[in-house]
């Protein structure tokens, strides 16, 4: 029997609400699961990913751990999806754009309703925030772009399958959509 | 002896004084535009009607139709530039679908639906733009002008107010309007002038119907533009 197809998912600066999406195919993940298996993703306790087939990218680029994540993935996919509005064009994270980020953190951090022990945090563990959230095509190369937010499970279902079967993926009129 | 060019090989009548794009709706062909609107004194700006010409690309909303002219509107190459254009339209501006009212009825989106266009492709240039809000019914998202002037021509031609004009060139273009603040809220702009509902993107919006038609309900989100523009456009030609 041949190998399975190897996929890892990973949410950078999103709200894994693609994730939940991609869930909603329901029992198709059965079906999926016959020639699928996961590598780094929510439902592993993978890491790191290792050697794969697709990478499938949830969420834009806000800080240098997602930059790493997502070189990470590059190195190791072979084909490497954006996956919903934020991957795809920053979405609404990037709205933070043209505010200064220090007067981001200290709206959520200082001047923010009901905080407490009000301090901007500072560990050196935490990933540093970029400037601007960006759309992972301007870090590194993409091959496919699922728009969406979220993308249907429909769509995921489409891609998939059509990837699995050796077609070249294409999405019909109906799944496509930017909202 | 009526006069005719032909689109991608099939022949179209047309009468004199006719653009290929009139001609082109009237015979239930369409060619992708965002800035032309059958209304309107063409404009020629958003250069998505880009056609080939006996060889020569030109903006057939501007362009006037000649006897025996052969004009190709869909081939690779041109389906192509429009994809670029439109994506290039999407990083000018900041167009966040999820966030924007006018998604599912908007035009802009409606093309880049129909040009099939999943990706960005261009570096996002995240410009600094500013919201509007100072008229009591209307709101502006300079955000997501394209510059397309129909607010312009419609406040110009049909209200006889000059309320809009563009101003700047390049990557300082932008949308001004005719008050002595600027803002939109001390211009003479009523909620019911064509300017206030011309716009074919969310930058101009009438304030509380925001999700009047639920997301999922509204134009696009069944028809393509292609289907809804010739409907609305023939009309007007008495087509
Ligand atoms: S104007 Fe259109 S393209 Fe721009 S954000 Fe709104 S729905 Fe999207
Ligand atoms: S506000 Fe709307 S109608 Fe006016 S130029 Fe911008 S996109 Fe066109
Ligand atoms: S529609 Fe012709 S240039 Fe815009």
């Amino acid at each position: 029997m041949a190998d399975k197809i190897r996929v890892a998912t990973t949410s950078l600066a999103g709200c894994f609400g693609c994730h939940m999406s991609f869930l909603d195919i329901d029992e198709r993940m059965l079906q999926l699961a016959e020639s699928v298996e996961f590598d780094r993703s929510p439902i592993t306790d993978i890491e790191h990913c290792t050697n794969c087939d697709i990478g499938l990218i949830e969420g834009g680029v806000c800080n240098s751990e997602n930059v790493h994540v997502l070189r990470e993935f590059r190195k190791n996919c072979k084909i490497l999806v954006a996956v919903g509005a934020c991957a795809v064009n920053g979405g609404l994270p990037a709205m933070r754009n043209h505010i200064d980020l220090e007067d981001c953190l200290k709206e959520a951090y200082i001047d923010g309703i009901g905080v407490e022990n009000a301090q901007i945090p500072s560990d050196p563990e935490l990933p540093l925030l970029l400037n601007q959230v960006h759309p992972i095509h301007e870090i590194v190369k993409i091959d496919y772009f699922l728009p969406g937010c979220p993308p249907s499970a429909d769509v995921f279902w489409k891609f998939l399958t059509d990837l699995l079967a050796g077609r070249e993926p294409e999405l019909p009129y109906e799944l496509v959509h930017y909202d | 002896m009526s006069k005719t060019i032909t689109i991608d090989g099939k022949k179209i009548p047309f009468s004199e004084g006719q653009t290929i794009m009139e001609a082109a709706t009237e015979a239930g062909v369409y060619i992708p535009h965002l800035c032309h609107n059958p209304d309107y004194e063409p404009h020629g700006s958003c250069k998505l009607c880009t056609v080939s010409v006996n060889g020569r690309n030109c903006t057939a909303c501007t362009f006037p139709a000649m006897d025996g002219q052969e004009v190709i509107s869909e081939s690779r190459e041109l389906e192509h530039d429009r994809q670029r254009i439109t994506q290039m339209l999407f990083v000018e501006g900041n167009h966040f679908c999820p966030g924007c009212e006018k998604t599912g009825n908007c035009q802009l989106q409606a093309v880049a639906y129909h040009l099939n266009m999943l990706d960005n492709h261009f570096p996002h240039f995240f410009a600094d733009r500013e919201v509007d809000a100072s008229h009591p019914d209307i709101l502006i998202d300079h955000n997501r002008c394209i510059f397309c002037t129909l607010c312009v021509r419609a406040s110009r031609e049909k209200d006889g107010k000059n309320v809009f004009a563009i101003s700047g060139r390049g990557i300082n273009k932008h949308l001004i309007v005719n008050s002595a603040s600027g803002k939109l809220g001390d211009s003479d702009i009523d909620v019911n002038d064509c300017a206030a509902h011309i716009c074919p993107t969310g930058a101009i919006l009438i304030k509380r119907q925001g999700y009047r038609i639920p997301i999922g309900q509204r134009i696009y989100d069944h028809k393509e533009i292609n289907e809804v523009a010739l409907e609305q456009e023939r009309e007007g030609h008495g087509g």
